[in-house]
């Protein structure tokens, strides 16, 4: 979602490389590019006018003026008060006391009421024993929305259809929660304008009754200059504790995250990456950054794979993706995993470049011929698995009899497979050159 | 580029801009100071207007405040004059068939106000006398059809729905069969919310559009792209890619009732030629207006 504002930043860092010494001019051009990028990206103007503030400021200061190449000193500036804008660290929820109760907010349709059972997925497989709370008593249907996600999820859903008052609804599910056990309750709350003053109080004393321990704004990564409008009267009004992006599945490049973390000052806790229930995962800034810088999104994709696999496979695959160390036996032991995994779609978009590839790429029919291959990948033996090389056009004949393919499909795996190696190759170099480049870490890990 | 061309190319800059300068002499205009500009910029930038877009307006504003003379108008009325020519013409109304059932699709991303818009359409035409049958075509989001339906009893419109998981595509077959036999004068498609960027839900898309013009050649007769004023520049990727898939006809703005100023319109307007057909102003069923570019010009530079 981020690569054209990187495609933007890593030009202006270009521009920068070659330069000699910092001074106001020379950075004039470059700083200017990287606020057309940024307001390209739905950064607020002001938001972005600050960013590009603070980073004329530190760009003039005395270490930077003594260094001996002052153009990856300005990247390392702008990559850090990046990080720093969008939050340092990875803040989760702070659910203490029994019962904790989290009320979700937002505007219409930005995706409160599948952010509510996603949480409520995420905290029960914490350990936690979630009830999602339907206070949502204005848009048709709403209620039952919440219910259904919730069977899917197998998670109790308070609901009284019919009931216009949320305060009524609130202390019925508080004493529900008390008598089923269950200690976190999950508001979804219907959508509203920030400057609808009777419906935001209608939160306000929401909030005062249940006392919750997070108040989380959801934002649709494609919210535009409004976000920071959005962002400051949800905080005024109901003292938000975070936030949770919605939609980063999409291509919009998300500068409200940047605008939102600038006026409130609270942490982005969640990101969502899909309609799906399970496409829901932490928000992590140095990520996030280093998605602005076009470094990928390969730690997520780990990650990813962690959660379905166990940890020591998922650093071997880590390992040898970077290495580009990757034999058609580990491709085929990837494409069984690639059930627990999620859809291709979601994992290629974590790869650098991922989402560029991805336009106008049909998966759906990419996923029926994952599974082809895996018929030929287990015609092989373990050797040939492991050395292509020696795959000579008997053996190839062979391969194809025993997966009833043709042999071009052999053909065309064998190639696919030669490219993929190529990219891995290309990825791991890559990093180490943005590492080198603007002493940057080769790969944030967490 | 030959040196020669190169050098008409300066000449001709140099020379426009001398054009620009005697003729703010002779009209005895002031100069724009930068500050003024800088105002203007940030305006149009925080209405979402674009980059684009937003050079080319500050550009020609000026031009004509530097060219109009000494008791000419402020920057601000010639901006908004200047948005409100680039949108003349984009308003335009409802299709209507001259016989038979006019088929209209609402097409967009996800919570953008698609069921809404059915409803809030459905209730319009009633309005005019005429009648509407509602299809429930998201038949993958949780309780999309229940929320239809509750539309459909608040404003007595039939809504023909399948099973939560059938085919959106045989659901439009269905719908048009019914609005067919009982000769209704409009019928409203709503389909599921999906990203431009999935190839899958896309196609899906352009096979309900299929189906629908093999059961009624023709349909759908309007295709309008539903759009949330608060999206920023990310809604011009969407008029385009959804416009690829799915030829449109038209954009409904919704959520104009609140502080966003939906100004990506103008550089979607300008791009694809697409007319805004109506806007959103809140949830309840009479709260859809016809577009209007002198207003939404004026709201673009109001202070909220
Ligand atoms: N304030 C305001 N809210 C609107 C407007 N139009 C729709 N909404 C609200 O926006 C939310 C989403 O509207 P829906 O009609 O369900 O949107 P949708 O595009 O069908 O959503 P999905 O089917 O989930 O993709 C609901 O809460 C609506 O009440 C509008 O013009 N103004
Ligand atoms: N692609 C995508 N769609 C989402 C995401 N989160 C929510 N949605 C969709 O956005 C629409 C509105 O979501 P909903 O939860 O009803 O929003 P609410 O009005 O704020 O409660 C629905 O169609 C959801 O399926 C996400 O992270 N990615
Ligand atoms: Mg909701
Ligand atoms: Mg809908």
């Amino acid at each position: 979602m981020f690569d054209a504002l990187s495609q933007r930043l890593q030009n202006a860092f270009r521009n920068l490389r070659g330069l000699g010494k910092i001074s106001e001019s020379n950075t004039a051009d470059a700083l200017r590019e990287v606020r057309m990028a940024l307001l390209e990206a739905d950064v607020n103007f002001k938001v972005a006018k600050d960013f590009i503030e603070a980073v004329r400021v530190k760009a003039l200061g005395e270490d930077v003026a003594q260094s001996i190449q002052p153009g990856q000193q300005i990247i390392k500036i702008i990559h850090d008060e990046l990080v720093r804008l969008l939050g340092s660290a990875n803040s989760g929820l702070a659910l203490s006391g029994n019962p904790s109760c989290v009320i979700l907010v937002g505007l219409h349709g930005s995706g409160k009421t599948t952010s509510c059972a996603k949480l409520g997925r995420l905290l029960h497989k914490q350990g936690r024993t979630p009830l999602l709370v339907a206070a949502d008593v204005y848009r048709p249907a709403a209620m039952e929305q919440l219910e259904t996600l919730g069977r899917q999820l197998e998670l109790p859903v308070f609901a009284r259809h019919g009931e216009t008052d949320v305060l009524r609804i609130a202390r019925e599910a508080l004493d529900f929660a008390r008598q089923i056990n269950r200690n976190t309750l999950i508001f979804d709350t219907a959508g509203r304008l920030q400057i609808d003053e009777p419906l935001v109080r209608e939160l306000a004393r929401l909030r005062e009754l249940v006392q919750p321990q997070e108040v989380l704004l959801v934002l649709d990564a494609a919210t535009g200059q409004e976000a920071v409008n959005v962002a400051t009267h949800f905080d005024q009004a109901l003292h938000i504790t975070g936030a949770i992006l919605t939609k980063l599945d999409g291509d919009a490049r998300g500068g409200a995250a940047l605008s939102l973390r600038a006026v409130t000052g609270q942490p982005i806790k969640f990101a969502g990456v899909g309609e799906k229930l399970d496409e829901f995962e932490a928000f992590h800034p140095e990520r996030m950054a280093s998605r602005i810088l076009g470094m990928g999104d390969v730690v997520s994709l780990v990650e990813k794979a962690a959660e379905a696999v166990d940890a020591d496979d998922a650093r071997r695959m880590e390992e040898k993706l970077r290495k580009g160390q990757f034999t058609l036996e580990d491709f085929l032991e990837q494409l069984r995993q690639m059930k627990k995994l999620g859809s291709l779609e979601s994992l290629v978009s974590m790869l650098p470049g991922g989402a560029e590839m991805l336009k106008g790429a049909d998966l759906s029919k990419q996923e029926k011929d994952f599974r082809r291959m895996e018929g030929i990948i287990c015609a092989m033996t373990p050797q040939e698995r492991r050395a292509p090389a020696i795959l000579n056009a008997k053996r190839r004949i062979r391969i194809a009899k025993g997966s009833g393919v043709q042999v071009a499909e052999v053909n065309n795996l064998l190639n696919r497979f030669g490219q993929m190696q190529q990219m891995m190759k290309k990825m791991g170099k890559f990093q180490k050159m943005m590492g080198r480049m603007g002493g940057m870490p080769p790969m944030p890990r967490r | 580029m030959g040196l020669f061309q190169k050098l008409k190319e300066g000449l001709f800059k140099t020379q426009s801009k001398l054009a620009h300068e005697i003729k703010r002499i002779v009209t005895a205009s002031p100069k724009l100071t930068s500050g003024g500009l800088d105002e203007l910029e940030a305006a149009l930038i925080a209405a979402d207007l674009g980059l684009a877009m937003t050079a080319q307006i500050v550009a020609a504003v000026k031009h004509s405040y530097e060219t109009q003379g000494r008791a000419g108008l402020d920057v601000f009325a010639i901006a908004r004059a200047e948005v409100e020519r680039s949108l003349a013409g984009a308003a335009g109304d409802l299709r209507r068939l001259p016989d038979g059932v006019t088929v209209v699709s609402l097409v967009g991303v996800n919570g953008t106000g698609k069921t809404t818009t059915a409803a809030k359409l459905a209730h319009l035409v009633q309005s005019r006398g005429q009648t509407a049958l509602l299809a429930a075509c998201d038949t993958f989001r949780a309780a999309a059809v229940e929320q239809l339906k509750l539309w459909g009893e608040r404003l007595k419109v039939p809504v023909v729905a399948g099973a939560r998981g059938a085919d959106p595509a045989s659901v439009a077959h269905d719908s048009i069969a019914a609005a067919l036999a009982r000769k209704s004068d409009y019928l409203f498609i709503d389909t599921a919310g999906r990203l431009h960027t999935k190839h899958n839900l896309m196609k899906e898309l352009q096979k309900v559009h299929r189906v629908m013009d093999k059961k009624l050649p023709g349909a759908p007769h309007e295709t309008l792209l539903v759009l949330d004023a608060s999206t920023g520049m990310n809604a011009l990727t969407q008029a385009r890619e959804f416009n690829k898939s799915v030829p449109l006809t038209g954009l409904v703005i919704t959520k104009l009732d609140g502080t966003s100023k939906g100004g990506m319109v103008i550089a979607i307007q300008r791009e694809l030629g697409l007319p805004v057909k109506f806007i959103g102003v809140g949830e309840k069923p009479d709260d859809l207006q016809p577009f209007d570019a002198k207003q939404f010009a004026q709201a673009l530079f109001d202070e909220r």
